[in-house]
């Protein structure tokens, strides 16, 4: 870890000093790296399989039934009775994972029709194609965090990038850039969203592309007046005296203060890309059919009002993380208020 | 070797098409301490950033002639006043407050330079800062690498900064009213080291200020400038003993001069008795 400055340590002390920010940090990370590790707490395949004294692994490896005394070159369906009689016949025993269910495992065995409410199988009930929705909901943060994730640092990257430019080199730079990113920003998303899903399937690369073409300028503006303010100081100045050249002087001497604003800025970027991949989703413009998604959830809550666990579950779920995401985007702001 | 380090022709320089210096020819010898004199807005640290040209090129014009050692300045390729910068000519600022970068170590912006131009790094880089720090007279320099310019008071600062200029051993010193931040009796200190290391390294050195009593004692030369213009260029006993233009006269007459107000000494406003202030030094 790198040593903070003096103004890092304060920075840090004050965020660590809110305790909302602080708990909503851990909470998100702790929620984050379940999800991360979600094919040990949501699979249909076993984590651990004894047979004839032998230990198999089926949630990490792949195994024949002929390994486990069936007739099939396939993998197994471990969930199955006959699975189930064989292994067990053997004096074999299966141990699942606490949901036993991945996020596109059909449950066969339901006792009503799907939609089915929560039961001691199906914590939270099952979808109208009778999938665990606590599996799913899951999975769908996985997707939803590492899509914002990795929208964020694109954004960060492009934005700091064309607002620093932009900022340090000012005059006819200056002008030009902003009148191309009021022309950009003008684009409608939702809308190439829509015609593009109309040429091919938008999957996760495909809408995090086409997001971030985006979702950068936001941050612009922010960078943009921070090197602008900067790049007059006198120590920018006196750098540039002692034959430091631009690239170095950006990178060395004005990012660094600009980093503050945005910092600040991230948390709230990260909800808007949740939100964002949430809504499309929703209206069925966003990543693929089956895969887990809390948008895709919500979707089916509208659609079965009379199984409310399913637009419950995908409300608390999104509600949860965004609220988190704000507190610690609060907790950054304070952190980095330079009045106080 | 040429006679002047720097020739200065018909410098004229304009912002946004408004002129602010109108064409001056000023010459600086190798070795030698020149004095900028001159009101606030007289051009005079225009005059300064325009010889390593570091004003706004987008919004600054400058036209004429400026010749470092022979070779023509104005217009030269910025790779090469990139190498001119901090190793030939050096420059000081005004505000040692806001020059040094408040998130960098004072080490690591003395190695900036030192890492440039001179290619040094590591243990050999912190000797020859420590070595610097010492010669611009900060003490035990040593626990000071690891501060934080706001560690520092102002003098030190400046120390600091001047340190950075020297890293390199420059021909020539630009220093823009180096001490008008500081307080009197630092602002004489600092003067004192500015013309102790001209000496000992045998630089040039170009002090730009506002106060022509100031530049007295460290000058050889002064240039009174006004308006853009530069109205009188002289030794600096000539200037003093025989000013020949009415600004110089003006400016010689600048000092300010009576007596503070006596008041009959009446209840104390504020008392302080037996106050203690303790802080850890930055290390």
């Amino acid at each position: 870890m790198l040593t903070l400055s003096p103004i890092g340590q304060r920075r840090w002390a004050r965020f660590k000093a809110h305790r909302r920010g602080w708990w909503s940090l851990w909470l998100l990370l702790a929620l984050f790296g379940l999800s991360l590790g979600g094919e040990l707490v949501a699979n249909d395949k076993p984590l651990l399989v004894t047979y004839q004294g032998d230990w198999y692994f089926p949630a990490f490896k792949r195994y024949t039934e002929q390994d486990f005394g069936g007739e099939l070159p396939f993998q197994p369906d471990y969930r199955s009775a006959q699975v189930r009689q064989l292994i067990e016949g053997q004096g074999g025993r299966r141990w699942f994972a606490p949901i036993p269910f991945a996020f596109d495992t059909v449950n066969y065995d339901l006792t009503e029709p799907a939609p089915s409410p929560p039961s001691s199988d199906n914590w939270l009930g099952t979808d109208d194609q009778a999938r665990d929705v606590l599996a799913r909901v899951i999975f769908g943060t996985r997707v939803s965090l590492l899509f914002a994730l990795a929208l964020t640092a694109a954004s960060a990257l492009i934005g700091i990038a064309a607002g620093a430019l932009q900022g340090y080199y000012g005059g006819w730079v200056d002008l030009i850039g902003q009148r191309l990113l009021e022309v950009w920003s003008g684009l409608p998303v939702l809308y190439l969203l829509i015609i593009l899903s109309g040429f091919v399937e938008p999957n996760f690369w495909w809408l995090l592309g086409i997001m971030a073409l985006f979702s950068w300028l936001s941050l612009v503006d922010v960078v943009r007046a921070e090197f602008l303010r900067s790049r007059g100081l006198e120590y920018v100045k006196a750098a540039r005296a002692l034959g430091v050249g631009d690239a170095q002087v950006i990178v060395r001497h004005i990012l660094p203060n600009a980093m503050s604003a945005t910092l600040t800025y991230l948390p709230f970027i990260l909800t808007g890309a949740i939100a964002t991949l949430s809504a499309l989703d929703f209206l069925g413009f966003g990543l693929p059919a089956g895969s887990a998604s809390l948008g895709e959830l919500i979707g089916q809550g509208k659609s079965n009002l009379q199984a409310p666990w399913l637009g419950l579950t995908a409300f608390f779920a999104l509600a949860l993380i965004l609220s988190l995401l704000v507190f610690i985007g609060e907790a950054c702001r304070d952190a980095f208020d330079p009045r106080t | 070797m040429p006679e002047h380090l720097i020739e200065i022709r018909d410098l004229r320089v304009a912002f946004n098409g408004q002129s602010v210096v109108h064409g001056i020819d000023l010459d600086i010898r190798p070795g030698e301490c020149l004095a900028l004199v001159g009101e606030s807005g007289s051009g005079k640290s225009v005059t300064a950033h325009s010889i390593l040209q570091l004003l706004d090129p987008a919004i600054t014009r400058i036209d004429g002639s400026i010749r470092y050692d022979g070779t023509e300045l104005l217009g030269v390729h910025e790779r090469y006043l990139r190498q001119l910068r901090g190793n030939r000519i050096a420059m000081i600022f005004q505000e040692p407050m806001s020059s040094l970068n408040p998130l960098h170590t004072i080490e690591r912006q003395l190695g900036e330079s030192l890492a440039l131009h001179k290619g040094l790094a590591g243990a050999a880089a912190r000797q020859r800062i420590v070595q610097l720090l010492e010669l611009v007279g900060i003490q035990r320099p040593r626990e000071r690498l690891k501060a934080y310019p706001h560690q520092l008071s102002g003098g030190q600062r400046q120390r600091v900064m001047i340190a950075m200029a020297l890293a390199c051993e420059p021909q020539l010193l630009i220093a823009d009213e180096p001490t008008t931040a500081l307080d009197v009796t630092v602002q004489r200190k600092i003067l004192l080291l500015l013309k102790e290391l001209q000496e000992r390294l045998g630089m040039a050195l170009l002090i730009i200020s506002h106060d022509l009593n100031l530049v007295r004692n460290i000058a050889q030369r002064v240039a009174v400038m006004r308006g853009g213009v530069i109205v009188e260029q002289a030794s600096c006993e000539l200037l003093f003993s025989a000013p020949q233009h009415p600004y110089s006269i003006e400016l010689l007459n600048a000092e300010p001069g009576g007596e503070a107000l006596c008041r009959e000494p009446a209840e104390n406003l504020l008392e302080v008795r037996d106050l203690n202030v303790r802080f850890r030094l930055g290390g």
